[in-house]
């Protein structure tokens, strides 16, 4: 019947203005700054280095394989490696201590959060951040994030995403055990040279 | 000759006159709407309110758009032509049309009707006139606008069919 | 008491003409016959301006406007502080004098409207003969503003919006008038305030008389409101007007207050043309029911343009827009058939008895004609659920 289309989109709008008042399904808008809407776990915005102790330089992951500068699609990252090594304060390399990267520089206006650094990284050292209140009017350089920005303890990164913190920290610890049995059931040496 | 009345005389003369003389074309349809309110306002004045109406009605909402549509549809943006030999040759066809014009006027005898009718009746006189004794001048407008409609339609069909 | 409450403005100007000295008693009396006016529908566009956001809004599941003001209702005084210090930008190329005077035609013409709609018991600005036939020549002279408008800009779009809607307004003209030639012809008479005085009177509690009730007045009713929305421009037929389509019309060159204007002037045009409708269908200024007269006649009034104005803004939020062809093959193939059924439902209501026999005699030839057209201008398309193929 002609007119019948009408009728029904009359009534279901009308549903609508008077639903909104009632039920919160329809009426789905968050007044944001004042409300907010809880972020699911799995949120992903720019990502940070994890240090594992309170110190960002001693206790920093990465070891500046520079694996996710390669892999990084738009290459957004910039990693030098140091000239000389620090020691292993994490107990996971048997004691070797490991380069660090002396300047890790991310640029976060390029930054597309694929996530594909944080897929490839073998050492859990960088992370996806959730924050994303990130507005800065120094346009020169206040989105171009240096070592000391990035870097966050490793109990931001519990407190942010629990249960990917707790699968990291599990495998940390299988590897850090694993480093700690070998050069007790290899030959007593203390040789600790690279081969 | 009262205050309103030379106002509205005024309006209507001034317009027409822009009507003739503006150089834009649009302008000079603007300005024969002025014209045409003009006359509406003089019908009202002498108490004729239906036919002042109807007036702004017809005139203004329709012939006005009616030639605007026109203009645009047909012409783009040219200067008119203002050819001086011609001003002779209109000046004389102007007169002869005014003089017929003035002497059908002068001698009608609409000035001497005394029994104008109240307002309150004007309406049901119209009606009933249209409908007792001027049905055949009515039915035979009535068909020459169905005839118009209908030519307008059968025009605007054949181009379509020519342009497919 | 009620009826000094009823009068009351009415008293107010008769005391002041009275007492105003009497070389100025004309101009005091024609002055507070239209300031009134200026003040009130100006004010009520304001809010309707609000309520109309906050209004669209709930229909589609979000908030409007709720920061400035509580609850949002001051938003009109931001908005107008915004309209008015905007810059004025009018095209190099355009014609500064039409463009000019087309919002200031549009407004003019929208106010004229309102001097033949009684507001209130004897609350009409010009009780004029014809005062129906004021108002269409009113709106027809809208037309041309709109066509003013966008033929100044200068710019093709303009141009195109404002032929669009002149050529929607015209069509849409005829339905309107033909609707309303209906209730005049069952009232007898063109002047607004005889209308509304034809459909005063309650059988029981009943508002009997009102034209709405009878077949042919709620045909009409329903014709003239679709040709009111078309008139004003508002959606479903806001073609000319439409953001998405073609920037913004016939108004796309003006800024700040002309803008502002343009937007007075059409919802002005809005509320005059529900004015009307109020007056020829639903009995003016009258209580919808004889236990309720003790309301004065002019809140019934506003009541029943408020709830006009609602029904505007649920259409607005429910519909989507006509495309130009759509529209016409409406108006013209649709509503002008209608109308004229409409006209001869009202004649032969006219001449039977009353009863019950009546409405359903009258009711006929307009269900045959809706139904036949129904039928016939959706081509045998049925209107079902879409149904999709997805590549593999």
């Amino acid at each position: 019947m002609l007119g019948e289309g009408i009728i029904k989109g009359l009534v279901e709008t009308a549903r609508n203005f008077f639903g909104s008042y009632t039920s919160k399904q329809r009426l789905t808008t968050v007044q944001f700054p004042d409300e907010r809407l809880i972020q699911p776990e799995a949120t992903r915005v720019f990502p940070f280095l994890v240090f594992d102790t309170d110190d960002a330089e001693k206790g920093l992951r990465c070891v500046a394989c520079k694996i996710c500068e390669v892999e990084c699609p738009p290459q957004c990252i910039s990693i030098v490696k140091s000239a000389d090594k620090k020691p292993d304060y994490s107990g996971i390399y048997a004691g070797k201590p490991q380069f660090y990267p002396s300047k890790f520089d991310i640029d976060v206006s390029v930054c597309m959060s694929c996530q594909i650094c944080v897929e490839v990284c073998p050492f859990d050292a960088i992370k996806m951040d959730t924050a994303f209140e990130l507005s800065t009017d120094d346009r020169f350089g206040g989105l171009l994030w240096d070592k000391q920005r990035l870097a966050r303890s490793n109990e931001y990164y519990r407190s942010i995403h629990p249960t990917e913190a707790a699968e990291v920290d599990a495998q940390l610890a299988a590897k850090k055990a694993k480093a700690e049995a070998k050069p007790a059931s290899a030959a007593p040496s203390g040789d600790t040279t690279a081969r | 000759m009262s205050v309103p009345f030379l106002i509205l005389a005024a309006i209507t003369i001034a317009a027409a006159v822009a009507a003739m003389t503006l150089r834009k074309l649009v302008h000079c349809a603007l300005a024969l709407a002025v014209c045409l309110v003009g006359l509406a306002g003089l019908y009202l004045d002498l108490g004729a309110e239906f036919v002042g109406l109807a007036q702004v009605l017809v005139y203004v909402g329709a012939v006005v758009i009616l030639i605007v549509f026109a203009i645009l549809l047909t012409r783009s943006d040219e200067h008119q032509s203002h050819g001086s030999s011609r001003i002779l040759s209109g000046v004389a066809v102007s007169a002869c049309v005014f003089g017929v014009l003035a002497w059908a006027v002068v001698t009608s005898g609409t000035k001497e009707s005394p029994n104008a009718m109240l307002p309150q009746g004007a309406m049901k006189q119209i009606g009933v006139a249209l409908m007792q004794r001027y049905v055949l001048p009515l039915e035979i407008v009535g068909l020459l606008l169905t005839a118009a409609l209908i030519g307008a339609v059968v025009i605007a069909m054949e181009e379509k069919q020519n342009t497919k | 008491m009620t009826p000094a409450v009823d009068q009351i403005f009415v008293n107010i100007k008769h005391w002041a003409v009275f007492h105003s000295p009497a070389a100025m008693r004309p101009a005091v009396s024609v002055l507070l016959s239209i300031v009134p006016i200026l003040a009130v529908f100006p004010g009520l566009f304001a809010v309707t301006t609000v309520l109309e956001r906050k209004g669209l809004a709930r229909m589609q599941n979000r908030y409007g406007p709720n920061r400035v003001g509580p609850f949002g209702f001051l938003q009109p005084l931001a908005d107008g502080l915004k309209s008015l210090t905007k810059e004025d930008i009018v095209p190099t190329g355009a014609d500064r004098l039409t463009h000019f005077l087309a919002p200031l035609l549009l407004v003019m013409t929208a106010f004229l409207e309102y001097a033949v709609i009684p507001i209130g018991r004897n609350m009409t600005v010009a009780n004029l003969d014809a005062g129906v036939v004021l108002f269409f020549a009113a709106s027809a002279a809208m037309e041309l503003s709109i066509f003013m408008a966008g033929w100044s800009s200068r710019n093709k779009y303009s141009m195109l919006g404002a032929m669009r809607a002149v050529a929607q307004m015209i069509s849409y003209e005829a339905p309107l008038i033909l609707s309303s030639i209906a209730v005049v012809m069952t009232a007898g008479s063109l002047s607004t305030v005889t209308i509304v005085e034809k459909q005063a009177g309650y059988w029981g509690v009943w508002p009997y008389h009102w034209y709405v009730f009878t077949p042919w007045g709620l045909a009409g009713f329903i014709l003239f409101m679709i040709c009111a929305t078309a008139e004003s421009n508002r959606s479903p037929f806001d073609l000319p007007e439409g953001e998405s389509e073609i920037i913004a019309g016939y108004f796309t060159e003006y800024s700040g207050f002309k803008f502002a204007l343009f937007f007075l002037g059409e919802y002005l045009g809005m509320f005059a043309i529900s004015g009307l409708a109020i007056t020829l269908f639903l009995g003016g200024w009258a209580a919808p029911l004889s236990f309720l007269t003790f309301i004065p006649s002019w809140i019934w009034f506003f009541a029943k343009l408020l709830a006009l104005i609602a029904v505007f803004i649920w259409v607005r939020g429910t519909l989507p827009r006509l495309r130009m062809d759509q529209l016409m093959n409406f108006a013209w193939k649709f509503m002008l058939p209608m109308t004229l059924v409409v006209i001869l439902s009202a004649g032969i209501w006219r001449f039977l008895p009353q009863g019950v026999a009546r409405w359903l005699i009258c009711a006929v030839p307009i269900a045959i004609l809706y139904i036949l057209l129904g039928r016939s201008l959706m081509g045998g398309r049925k209107l079902e659920k879409r149904t999709y193929r997805f590549a593999e």
